[in-house]
């Protein structure tokens, strides 16, 4: 566990930040310049604040009022830069090696970097880079993973290469994972706990299914990012139609392609605003996705639309509607209506496993 | 052309001789030097950088005349050196040696601190947040990624080491087998009358050492660059 409450000075504002982050990944987000990558650097040791306390699993890392200031080297962090950052002049098998050798043979299995031992980083791709760069900071045998916009000089494929090996690092390990991103697709499919940060400050803070599906969430997110995550079990694949069904607790749900294997384990981001709303059960419509839900919240944003948080069982659902749209259909708080979500609607990079 | 004499051989050799004392002092303490100006905070620095630079800027005379003040048996420096280390430079290859070190010693420092401003400070975080000691980031990091600009710098180095004329001639005068170094044989046999053939050959080993060690030079920038991937 994580546990950060700092001010630190910067040229254009003053970050003032307070969270926790668990075991799992927590995802800072916010859009550039929004001080995330400050805020790790102060965890990191890189960056001094002006006061507060930094604490990781029950060792303090900073702490202005008792003057404990751990150096760098001492806290014990393993940093993945956006950029990687390899010893140009080593090997990837030096590299991997720079800060000790903790579980080496897992790491290297597990991030299938045996066949890379011994390449120059300059002949890496960047993915591979960034798995060596993953790797080296795993076998320093850190407290706590930092992680910097490690995917964002990376194309979707090359995205879609690490993305699996860092939902395995999750799922795998109780290391606690500090994640700043700006990419709500890569925060819906590996975040446990979401931190929404702008100008310094966190807007909201909390598991990442509540805060993404909360109607009050979609003004910090911004409208475009707002959409909840519902994590289900994927029940069958038809390959005719090549349509996936995923079971969870409120209905279930068809989504393209094959999410995976019969019994495994899978989370879809649905945006809000691919989500219609109905009085009533619509029939002959192409939308593939009808699912009765209840009204839990509204809230209404600073231009024509209303974010409409919605229940089905225990998950919970997100849409956004025209403010008329929501007069015309009378919607309120506790009302039975009708989800309409179009299978299509969900994109192959809003589907993550766990 | 002419083949040359034990004596001129003696002046090639003793050329070498100097250059080489003269860049085996100047690298470390160049290193040390382009460190403090490369990446150092310290008041006075602007100073310090006008001091390194000053025997290039100077002329030669100017820096050998100093040298004599400071580092003749009266000088001072001069006088310290004798007396703790029994150390003269006075008219000795010893003293042909300290002109060379210090003419050549503002060539070392740039071409080591190119070297040092050129290493992504980002690399050497990285390492430290791996656990590596300050002491440890430089020895496997700084180091090793400007480790071709402290070559190039000593092949500078040497080469100003082996042409000193102007300081050398100055502090410690032109003494056959003493102070008499490639250059100043050079001079020396053109005021001989008729040793004008001899003065060319000493040349072309002049020309010769020097295209060796620009070249060098040359390949080891080429290789930095390819190690360090900006080629």
């Amino acid at each position: 566990m994580l546990t950060v409450d700092l001010r630190i000075e910067l040229p254009d504002f003053t970050a003032e930040a307070a969270f926790e982050a668990p075991a799992g990944v927590t995802a800072l987000f916010g859009r550039s310049g929004a001080g995330k990558t400050t805020l790790i650097n102060a965890v990191a040791g890189l960056v001094r604040p002006a006061s507060g306390r930094i604490e990781v699993g029950g060792t303090v890392l900073f702490d202005a009022a008792k003057g404990i200031d751990l150096p760098v080297q001492a806290r014990k962090v393993g940093y993945v830069f956006q950029d990687g950052r390899l010893f140009p002049h080593m090997t990837v098998a030096r590299n991997l090696s720079y800060g000790g050798s903790v579980d080496a043979q897992r790491v290297i299995a597990m991030l299938g970097l045996g066949p890379l031992l011994a390449r120059s980083p300059a002949t890496l791709s960047g993915g591979e880079r960034q798995r060596v760069a993953l790797g080296r900071a795993l076998m320093s045998g850190p407290r706590i993973l930092l992680m910097d916009e490690p995917l964002s000089a990376l194309d979707a494929e090359r995205k879609e290469e690490i993305l699996p090996y860092l939902e395995r690092l999750r799922d795998e390990t109780e290391l606690p994972i500090l994640y700043v991103s700006h990419d709500m697709s890569e925060v819906a499919r590996l975040a446990t706990t979401l931190v929404i940060v702008d100008r310094g400050r966190v807007l909201r803070s909390g598991p990442v299914a509540q805060v993404l599906s909360d109607p009050a969430s979609v003004r910090s997110l911004g409208v475009r990012e707002a959409g909840a995550v519902i994590t289900g079990t994927v029940e069958s694949y038809d390959a005719r139609d090549d349509l996936s069904r995923l079971v969870f607790d409120g209905g279930a749900l068809i989504l393209p392609c094959r999410l995976g294997p019969e019994g495994s384990t899978a989370r879809v981001r649905v945006a809000a605003s691919d989500v219609i709303l109905a009085r009533t059960a619509p029939k002959e419509i192409s939308a593939l996705n009808v699912l009765p839900v209840k009204i839990t919240g509204l809230a209404q944003g600073k231009g024509p639309g209303v974010a409409v948080g919605l229940q089905a069982g225990s998950a919970r659902l997100l849409a956004r509607v025209t403010r008329r749209s929501a007069a015309a259909l009378e919607l309120e708080e506790g009302q039975e209506i009708f989800a309409i979500i179009k299978a299509t609607a969900v994109a192959r990079r809003d589907i993550g496993h766990s | 052309m002419e083949g040359l004499g034990p004596e001129e051989w003696q002046a090639v050799w003793l050329s070498v001789r100097v250059a080489a004392t003269a860049t085996l002092f100047s690298v470390p303490l160049g290193l040390l030097a382009a460190l403090a100006l490369a990446r150092g905070r310290f008041p006075g620095r602007w100073a310090f950088n006008i001091l390194v630079h000053l025997p290039l800027i100077m002329p030669p005379v100017v820096t050998g005349y100093l040298l004599l003040l400071a580092f003749g048996r009266k000088g001072p420096l001069g006088a310290f050196f004798d007396e703790v280390f029994g150390l003269v430079f006075a008219f000795r290859w010893t003293g042909a040696a300290l002109a060379a070190g210090v003419m050549g010693f503002p060539l070392v420092v740039r071409a080591i601190r190119l070297a040092i401003e050129a290493v992504d400070p980002r690399l050497e975080e990285a390492a430290a947040t791996l656990g590596a000691s300050r002491w440890r980031i430089f020895a496997t990091v700084t180091l090793p990624m400007i480790l071709p600009g402290i070559l190039a710098g000593a092949v500078l180095g040497f080469a100003k080491g082996l042409g000193e004329f102007g300081a050398t001639i100055t502090f410690v005068s032109n003494i056959p087998g003493q102070t008499r170094t490639l250059p100043l044989a050079i001079d020396a046999a053109l005021d001989v009358p008729g040793a004008e053939p001899l003065a060319l050959s000493l040349a072309v080993v002049s020309v010769v050492l020097a295209a060796a060690a620009l070249g060098l030079s040359e390949w080891l920038a080429r290789r930095s660059l390819k190690k360090t991937g900006a080629l």
